[in-house]
């Protein structure tokens, strides 16, 4: 029996932190952080699950991994999953007070977009593999802008619905990832025969 | 005071609040997301056809994971949010 999991299967569980994640901050962005963080629990939520995604990516850097450079993409995405979690919990904490701490999730989906993109070597319609790394990459690109909103003008929904369907289109990108299958009838010969 | 005036604002506040309802429906549209999706793709779920297949694949179907998603957030989430939006829209 195959007790390690595929990488697809690693990125569907993920895909479904994300997901959780995403819903918990779609609410908080519609009912607002004062009501939130009426419930202690709720506040801790995304730290905790930012955190642990970070901590669980550690794991995927050493046992799912085939290059160096694939290693350091995960371990780029863990360590700044955790600091930007770290630093969520120091606001929700009162440890941190500055709003502007905020840019650390900033910070973190640029290098886990930038990590996507510099690791993937293929291009877009190499694979479904492929076309998703850049997908993701540029998408975590373009989701910087959120926290920066956040810090800028922390009431306003805008951002913090952004911010929060960026997980949720996350999610669903991940859940698309199979380890070899064509892209919009697309498949290298490279990439070799796809899985049912 | 005109009439009128009041007559209006009695209207603006007697539509249904927006973000209970929105809160409420966040569980209920995932759950609906993942049906749709299983029926759009059943060969992702590896229990409709599980001969051949290893643990991980009976253990992880996306499909299921996005119901089981909806229905943790309407059951252990959405209700408490609701109370705690209703507390606040009172104590204002």
């Amino acid at each position: 029996m195959r007790m390690q999991p595929r990488a697809e299967i690693v990125h569907w569980l993920f895909a479904t932190g994300f997901l959780a994640l995403g819903l918990c901050l779609l609410a908080e962005a519609v009912v607002g952080t004062a009501v939130w963080r009426r419930r202690r629990w709720r506040a801790y939520l995304w730290p905790t699950i930012a955190f642990g995604l970070g901590l669980f990516l550690w794991p995927v850097s050493v046992f799912f991994t085939n290059s160096a450079l694939h290693m350091i993409a995960h371990s780029a995405w863990a360590q700044f999953a955790m600091l930007a979690g770290a630093v969520q919990l120091a606001l929700v904490r009162g440890k941190l007070r500055s709003q502007w701490w905020t840019l650390t999730s900033s910070l973190a989906l640029a290098v886990s977009g930038a990590a996507f993109l510099i690791h993937e070597q293929n291009p877009w319609l190499f694979s479904r593999s492929a076309f998703l790394h850049h997908a993701l990459g540029w998408l975590l690109l373009g989701a910087t802008i959120f926290p920066l909103g956040q810090a800028i003008r922390p009431r306003s929904t805008i951002w913090h619905a952004g911010f929060a369907l960026t997980f949720v289109v996350v999610a669903a990108l991940l859940y698309c990832d199979r380890d070899i299958a064509p892209i919009f009838g697309h498949l290298s010969e490279l990439a070799g025969a796809p899985r049912s | 005071m005109s009439s009128q005036v009041a007559t209006r604002f009695e209207e603006r506040t007697a539509r249904p609040p927006l973000r209970p309802f929105v809160v409420q429906a966040l569980g209920p549209v995932t759950v609906l997301a993942g049906l749709v999706w299983s029926v759009f793709q059943p060969y992702r779920i590896t229990l409709l056809h599980p001969a051949g297949k290893g643990v991980w694949d009976l253990l992880v179907e996306p499909p299921l994971l996005v119901v089981a998603v909806g229905l943790l957030f309407a059951l252990l989430v959405a209700p408490g949010l609701l109370d705690d939006l209703d507390a606040d829209a009172a104590a204002r």
